[in-house]
């Protein structure tokens, strides 16, 4: 049977978007080898509330790396070590007996915090609103074979698409720039021919939306694509700018 | 009272049923949609695509949803991929025969002509996504690939690599997204329904939370469009992700509407194991592996050589062997029902020994590595971030766990519940899938409720009813909200030893021991006990921590067990009044020599549908008339 880990915690706590922020230090003594990141952190709070504690608020849902939802900072890494891994599919086995793993949440001004680990990252979807998406209404498709599409061209755009929309990329970069994640969307929809009449209304209003929203400028640090969970290429930056300059000049 | 359910079924034959209930509905005046509001609560695949649609139509939508962005709806999760009907790998495949094979798959307990709608619309599904920037897997000649899932012997299912849910779902999202940019949909996130409003016996509104604030608020509409996923986490461990849960669909259950087979669970046979008590939910591997992955165990018992060790002579593929003609493909229920069957001789693998092999040795040695890869790259990747373990080098070790349901709130042909103007779409209604769903089958469903059904039908029910103004003055709004409020604090005020996952894995091994794969009357019986016993505890000795008026994941989860305390119930109880077995639902005593499920068709074709009053529940019956397909005995031999 596997052995169990003592594992220490220096966790991000803040009650509310205005309070005052501090670390606080736990002990789980009997963590599994076999066990993820976010199991580790039920574990912990089913120890504090069974101690008359606040558990640590985290968002989480699908726990497979697909949903977007799970997001903290592991020892000044977003979504920890383990490269194209959101938090929720690290496990434990990454760590050995007696370690100590510091937790903290997105930090970003366009991401303010909620509580502990959970921020608003509502500004994604306004970028999205702003044009990451083709305008075809129900039911007016044509075929779906009448518009063939070059499988490396698909294959492209379905690189682009895997975008969970984590934020991670946000996160780690030094001017918490939004660029990955706008980029991703507009290079997967520039890679399709469906995409193409709304191009350059798209990249303006969604890089308009960008700088809006508060996210910084882009200065190549490359950090993003280094955390990214679905290892979304940083060239996806140059699309955008290359489709930006197109826009703006004619 | 009994409710009367009148399915609503339009005239003629069956393929002409759909043309003719749209030409004979009524329509809403294109001026006049601006003035209807309509409540769209959830926004996965089904909720996504009616919230986007309806305001395409010009009517004023208001949506609503639990995580933090309408993106990360559970139907983010789907991996493998979507059926419809095109027959571009001109394979044999027709309207017809999606149609039969989905009936034959849920085990003749589905509604004929629901089914046949469902089929006619799923190619102009496949065209809509498309057109949306889908990025769905190609050919070299750049047209649309497909692949085989279970239950079908033709290739019909489309797929965006291992994330086909994801891309329909971002595509329903961006439609939606458009529609919020553009001031026809007014997006509500991180808020729960917590109750239906009716007035003058029609949903009108709906009470929801603030989960960042805990305020109670008030929404107030023309039509409620439920479309908030299914119930599978009432087992605690599932497939589902965290927050999905049962309690809009129950609270609307509460005010009336009836709730239907809700024993019909989906074990899926290829999930990962359990690997200890700390476990939170189970990682479903995408039944399209089971194309080329084979499932196998060790002829002999307590078997614990290394798979590589172990001499094609000595392996039983049990699958290939009891099912020569759909082998690994047979559908889900049969998968596991026989995964179940060989650990409960002994033969199970892994340190648990509850679990089997899936091995693709033998596709990489035909295929090569890289063929496979391409194929499956992030469903194994994905397992050795789990496990630890290589795919490509050992085989994986899979076992069943719950993953869908197939019952839900009762609806019409229209998609409407018993209640007037409450609408259920997606995986939280009952329609399609009878007592077991076929793979690919749920994304088709939920985008052809929202983007192609529900358009028509609640057009037809605003044009055809007089809706009084309400406002969310009306008193039956504040008695809701009231309502709401009180068992909020109730559950804050109990303060008591155990926690909400203490009760909720409770819960589970009851339902998993007794509910699961295999029951019986005894055990449905002893369920019912230990249901209502850990019910009662846990009003009495729950303990919820922390505040209502801010962001409190233990309220909310504890105000979801609540629900799911009381449906548990309803299940085991549904189980037991159905003495056959069908799909999904096993009993024992109805099996043949065989050990395959023995259906009772003279007394069990019907919809079970469970009224609820304060007094308990009583059950109606929903006959189902098979005119076009002949029931027999589902064979996959
Ligand atoms: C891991 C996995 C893989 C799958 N793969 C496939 C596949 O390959 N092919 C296939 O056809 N099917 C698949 N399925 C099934 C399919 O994904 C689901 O049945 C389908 O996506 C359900 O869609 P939905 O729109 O009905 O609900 P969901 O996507 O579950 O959406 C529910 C929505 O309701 C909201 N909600 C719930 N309760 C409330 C409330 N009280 N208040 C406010 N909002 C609420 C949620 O926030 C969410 O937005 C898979 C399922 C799983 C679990
Ligand atoms: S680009 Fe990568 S890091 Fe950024 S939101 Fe998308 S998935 Fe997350
Ligand atoms: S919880 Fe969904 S990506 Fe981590």
């Amino acid at each position: 049977m596997t052995e169990s880990m003592n594992i220490k915690l220096k966790v991000w706590r803040q009650a509310g978007p205005k309070a005052q922020g501090r670390f606080e230090t736990y002990t789980v003594p009997d963590a599994n080898p076999h066990m993820s990141f976010l199991e580790l952190l039920d574990v912990l709070n089913e120890q504090l509330i069974k101690s008359d504690q606040d558990p640590v608020e985290f968002d989480h849902d699908c726990r497979e790396g697909i949903c977007g939802s799970c997001g903290v900072v592991v020892d000044g890494v977003a979504h920890g070590p383990q490269r194209r891994t959101a938090c929720c599919q690290l496990h434990m086995r990454h760590y050995k007996d007696g370690d100590t793993i510091v937790v903290e949440p997105w930090r970003a001004e366009a991401f303010p915090i909620i509580k502990d680990l959970v921020v608003d990252r509502s500004a994604f979807d306004r970028i999205i609103a702003a044009g990451g998406y083709i305008s075809i209404n129900a039911g007016a498709a044509q075929d779906a074979n009448s518009l063939p599409i070059a499988k490396t061209a698909a294959e492209l755009a379905m690189d682009f698409a895997a975008c969970i929309g984590c934020g991670a990329c946000v996160a780690a970069c030094p001017n918490a720039s939004a660029s990955l994640f706008t980029a991703a969307k507009i290079s997967h929809l520039a890679m399709l021919p469906q995409g193409a009449p709304e191009r350059k209304s798209r990249v303006t209003a969604m890089v308009n939306q960008m700088a809006e929203e508060g996210f910084g400028d882009c200065s190549n640090h490359a950090e993003c694509e280094a955390v990214c969970p679905k290892g979304i290429s940083i060239s996806t930056i140059a699309t955008m700018r290359r489709e930006y300059m197109k826009a703006v000049l004619g | 009272m009994k409710p009367v359910l009148d399915s609503h079924i339009p005239d003629g034959p069956l393929k002409e049923k759909w043309g003719n209930y749209k030409n004979g509905i009524k329509l809403v005046n294109p001026a006049n949609k601006r003035k209807h509001t309509v409540l769209v609560v959830g926004t996965g695949l089904a909720g996504g695509s009616a919230a986007s649609t309806l305001a395409e139509l010009g009517y004023n939508v208001k949506s609503f949803c639990i995580q933090d962005s309408p993106r990360r709806a559970h139907s983010i999760a789907a991996q493998g991929g979507i059926n419809a009907a095109k027959n571009y790998p001109n394979d044999g495949d027709t309207v017809w025969r999606l149609f039969y094979d989905t009936v034959k798959g849920g085990d003749y307990r589905s509604r004929e002509a629901n089914v046949h709608r469902l089929a006619e619309i799923s190619n102009e599904i496949i065209d809509q996504c498309v057109a949306q920037g889908v990025p769905f897997a190609r050919e070299y000649g750049g047209l649309l690939d497909n692949r085989s899932f279970g239950g079908a012997q033709v290739s019909r299912t489309f797929y965006a690599r291992g994330q086909t849910g994801q891309q329909l779902l971002l595509g329903a999202y961006q439609s939606m997204s458009r529609q919020i940019g553009l001031g026809n949909i007014e997006m509500f996130a991180r808020q729960e329904m917590l109750d239906l409003v009716l007035v003058d016996g029609k949903a009108r509104g709906i009470i929801t939370r603030n989960l960042i604030t805990g305020e109670i608020e008030r929404h107030a509409g023309d039509a409620v469009l439920l479309c908030t996923g299914g119930y599978g986490n009432v087992y605690y461990l599932s497939t589902n992700a965290k927050n999905s849960n049962v309690t809009a669909a129950w609270r609307c259950h509460k005010r009336g509407a009836t709730f239907a087979n809700p024993c019909f669970t989906q074990i899926h046979p290829t999930c990962i194991p359990v690997s200890g008590d700390y476990q939170s939910k189970l990682t479903l591997m995408s039944e399209s592996l089971r194309n080329d992955g084979r499932v196998w165990v060790p002829k002999k018992q307590g078997d614990n050589r290394k798979p590589k060790d172990i001499p094609e002579e000595e392996r039983d593929y049990y699958l290939e062997r009891r099912y020569p003609s759909f082998g690994n493909l047979v559908p889900r229920d049969v998968a596991s029902r026989n995964a179940k069957y060989a650990c409960d001789e002994g033969k199970g693998v892994g340190e648990t020994k509850l679990a089997v092999f899936l091995d693709f040795a033998e596709a990489i040695s035909r295929l090569g590595q890289e063929a496979i890869a391409a194929r499956y790259g992030n469903l194994f990747e994905m397992y050795e971030r789990i496990t630890g373990e290589n795919p490509y080098e050992t085989p994986m070790r899979i076992y069943p766990a719950v993953h869908y349901t197939m019952g839900g709130l009762w609806v019409d042909y229209e998609l409407q519940s018993n209640v007037p103007g409450l609408f259920v779409l997606g995986e939280a209604n009952f329609s399609d899938h009878g007592a077991n769903r076929l793979g690919a089958s749920a994304l088709m469903q939920g985008l052809a409720d929202g983007y192609f059904v529900i358009p028509y039908t609640l057009g037809n029910y605003l044009a055809s009813n007089d809706l009084p103004k309400v406002t969310i003055q009306d008193e039956a709004f504040a008695t809701a909200q009231t309502e709401s409020t009180a068992q909020i604090e109730k559950l804050l005020s109990i303060q008591g030893t155990k926690t909400v996952t203490e009760y909720h894995r409770e819960l589970g091994r009851i339902m998993w021991d007794h509910v699961g794969m295999s029951r019986t009357e005894e055990g449905l019986q002893t369920a019912i006990k230990e249901i209502t016993a850990l019910r009662e505890d846990f009003w009495e000795n729950v303990l919820v921590p922390g505040e209502n008026s801010t962001l409190n994941k233990n309220l909310e989860f504890a105000g979801r067990l609540a629900d799911f305390l009381e449906l548990g119930e309803l299940m085991a109880r549904d189980a037991l009044e159905r003495a056959e077995s069908c799909g999904g639902h096993f009993r024992e005593e109805y099996q043949s020599e065989e050990g395959e499920a023995m259906r009772n068709d003279d007394l069990f074709t019907y919809v079970a549908a469970w009224a609820y009053s304060e007094n308990g529940h009583t059950l109606v019956k929903e006959p189902l008339e098979y005119e076009s397909v002949k029931l027999t005995t589902r064979s996959y031999k």
